[in-house]
């Protein structure tokens, strides 16, 4: 029995994560008079430590630690840093949200200290264990927040709802996770990928592991037909709960997918390409047929939701053709350029939804944005960067994203792919452009002016600001992705 | 047959008709125990397989403590099992049918032909001294402790969401705070006026 005690400086930050979310817990036990204002303080802090420690652990190089069940590369480094980023966002933005709505326990925020880390252990997964349980760690804060507010039964009822689906998909993941498992005897991603070379494990039991993961994939992705719950979760819970959902956690579905299927599965490349073309079809058609009926605009943002993970998939789906790998890599970074655009506009659309709200009044209905102009042009400027992003019109962020995906699925020769994909965004126009037409051209129905803290402001205009400055020059964050993929293979 | 194939398919038989019995008992109580059985002969195959440890704890885990916690849940909730059990005649068709088809399809994949005793050989006999308990121990707390680890945070998740979803403060509550109290002063509660002396009033 040789036990080597595993390196600890690779997993700096999760381990530096999990200590602070102990001390915040304890901290606020005794300071009960401040506790809101320090945990709030304290998460910020923590998170901005931790980004300056991924930063300065980030480098080219690949390092396993803890039996292998650890991996630390330059992919896991660049989402986990988007991560802390968009958490850190999104808890400013709730902040105000929360006091208004008396649901400002310091709770909250270590819950959402807790998710990060989950994520991040997703992220950093090599092994199907860490994996599952980082995703369980995750999804379990997440069921906890939406359920934040008590008195709401709304919000109850889509915590119920979240949880019982989840559970479900958490459920149909493992089980696939054992088959696979079972046919190639490892859990260890390289594992798996070796044994797969030498044709271990029998085809069929494979592809029932793989169908089953796929599955559980897909629901925590919400792409169809296992995207049920998104529009009741994001319409139930509260809209600084809805944001965290909104954002984040795509970032931790993309590292999962890439993980279990590029580093794990790739032998089975073909097979379940074919699932997600399937998935990203279904995704892209419905989420962008559906947004159009939609009065209620957290539900709305939640079927275009589904439509921007369906595009994803599109740039997944198109990383090998009949064997030939050479896309791979441009497929992939197109994929995560995608998902990383999508948490930024995500992060100012319900922001957006968020600055309209105020005590006792919720902005979730489409008309709550008319005339929003004549109340605050800055803003009303602002959610219209946002929509045009979205709606993947150039000169934003949205489009390149759109572009590279669409790049990559043309060359893996999917021409009817892209077609296909460029009629539904040209539908998914119509409904973010009638809510900038509800802004500029109609009188508003809400007059009451509209009252943030002062850092809202700040950071919410920058956010928009963001997404043209990216759109304008999308190169440095595209070419980001591209060389932390290629560190990572 | 061998006494040991005899004894599991006793076993098997008991945990399915149990676990069907934990479906369809209109009694929740009874439900209830019916889980407690099921548990039971999966210990007993557990045990069969030579994971003693694991047989041992799952009947004084799951037994011993959340089966007994849930008896409670189950008495002190007054669930109108009748009322839950609405439509369920009507939709058993629908259930049914998918049900079976899932068995099936499931039966075709991991029947005999990949998964039967030729496919998957049992594995060689472990000697004399080997412990089943040492060895799970060893694993855990060495080359699976950043799971482990991890899964402590998730129960840490569990009891806070438990914590700040149900606890609050109840308006109608007498809370007495005893050190308040023993730290009353005589001031705090009496009030000493001066008035005036009056004279007896006679009616």
């Amino acid at each position: 029995m040789n036990f080597v005690v595993p390196d600890f400086y690779p997993a700096a930050a999760e381990i530096f994560v999990a200590v602070m979310a102990l001390a915040i817990m304890l901290a606020t036990t005794f300071a009960r008079r401040i506790a809101t204002a320090l945990a709030y303080g304290l998460t910020q802090v923590t998170l901005m430590i931790a980004a300056v420690i991924t930063l300065f652990s980030a480098d080219a190089s690949t390092a396993l630690t803890f039996s292998n069940m650890y991996i630390s590369d330059l992919m896991g480094s660049l989402l986990k840093l988007m991560i802390y980023f968009a958490v850190a966002v999104g808890l400013l933005y709730g902040r105000s949200y929360l006091a208004d709505r008396k649901m400002d326990r310091p709770e909250y925020f270590l819950l959402a200290l807790l998710m990060t880390l989950g994520m991040m252990v997703m992220v950093s997964a090599n092994h199907m264990l860490s994996m599952y349980i980082g995703l369980e760690l995750m999804s379990l804060s997440l069921y906890a927040m939406v359920a934040f507010d008590r008195e709401s039964v709304r919000s109850t009822e889509a915590a119920m709802k979240y949880f019982v689906l989840g559970a479900l998909a958490s459920g149909m993941l493992l089980y696939g996770m054992s088959m696979i498992y079972g046919a190639t005897g490892s859990m260890e991603f390289s594992g798996i990928t070796q044994a797969l070379y030498h044709q271990a494990g029998n085809q069929t039991v494979l592809l029932f592991g793989v169908v089953f993961l796929m599955a559980g994939l897909a629901f925590k992705l919400g792409v169809v037909p296992f995207h049920m719950w998104v529009p009741d979760v994001y319409h139930g819970a509260p809209t600084a709960v809805t944001l965290m959902i909104a954002t984040a956690p795509k970032l931790a579905a993309f590292a999962m997918t890439m993980r279990l299927l590029v580093f794990g599965l790739f032998e089975l490349a073909q097979h379940w390409q074919s699932m997600l073309m399937f998935l990203a079809v279904l995704s892209i058609v419905l989420g962008n047929v559906a947004a159009i009926a939609q009065t209620n605009i957290k539900r709305m943002l939640a079927y275009s939701g589904i439509s921007h993970m369906g595009f994803m998939l599109l740039a997944l789906l198109s990383g090998v053709v009949e064997g030939d790998r050479h896309f791979a890599l441009n497929a992939y970074s197109s994929a995560m350029f995608y998902a990383i655009s999508y948490v930024i506009m995500g992060l100012a659309s319900f922001g957006m939804v968020i600055l309209l709200s105020r005590a006792g009044f919720e902005a979730e209905r489409i008309d709550d944005f008319k005339g929003l102009n004549k109340r605050s042009s800055w803003f009303a400027a602002m959610m219209m960067i946002v929509m045009f992003s979205m709606a993947g019109i150039p000169f934003f962020i949205g489009f390149f994203a759109k572009f590279a995906v669409l790049q990559a699925v043309v060359a893996a020769g999917y021409i009817w792919l892209a077609v296909l994909a460029v009629l539904m965004s040209l539908i998914g126009a119509y409904y973010y452009l009638r809510v900038v037409k509800l802004m500029y051209f109609d009188e508003p129905e809400d007059t009451a002016p509209i009252h943030a803290p002062a850092d809202v402001r700040l950071i919410l205009s920058v956010n928009g600001l963001a997404i043209a400055f990216l759109g304008l020059l999308p190169q440095g964050l595209m070419s980001l992705c591209a060389s932390a993929l290629i560190a990572s293979f | 047959m061998e006494f040991k194939t005899f004894v599991f398919y006793v076993m098997a038989a008991i945990l399915v008709f149990a676990a069907v019995r934990v479906v369809t008992a209109r009694n929740p109580v009874h439900a209830a125990l019916f889980l407690v059985l099921s548990f039971f002969s999966a210990s007993g195959i557990w045990l069969l397989l030579e994971a003693e440890f694991l047989a041992i704890t799952l009947v004084l885990v799951y037994v011993g403590a959340v089966m007994v916690l849930f008896l409670f849940v189950v008495m002190m909730l007054d669930i109108n099992i009748e009322r839950m059990r609405q439509g369920f005649w009507s939709n058993l068709p629908v259930g049914a049918l998918v049900g079976i088809l899932l068995v099936v399809q499931m039966a075709l994949v991991l029947g005999g032909r990949y998964f039967g005793v030729e496919a998957m050989p049992a594995p060689p006999a472990a000697s004399e001294t080997y412990s089943n308990t040492r060895e799970i121990g060893r694993l855990l707390y060495t080359e699976y402790v950043y799971p482990f680890e991890l899964a402590s945070l998730v129960l840490l998740v569990a009891m806070v969401a438990a914590v700040t979803l149900t606890l609050r403060k109840r308006k109608d509550a007498r809370h007495l705070n005893p050190a308040e109290q023993i730290a009353v002063r005589r001031e705090d509660r009496v009030r000493l006026v001066s008035m005036p002396a009056e004279k007896d009033q006679q009616p």
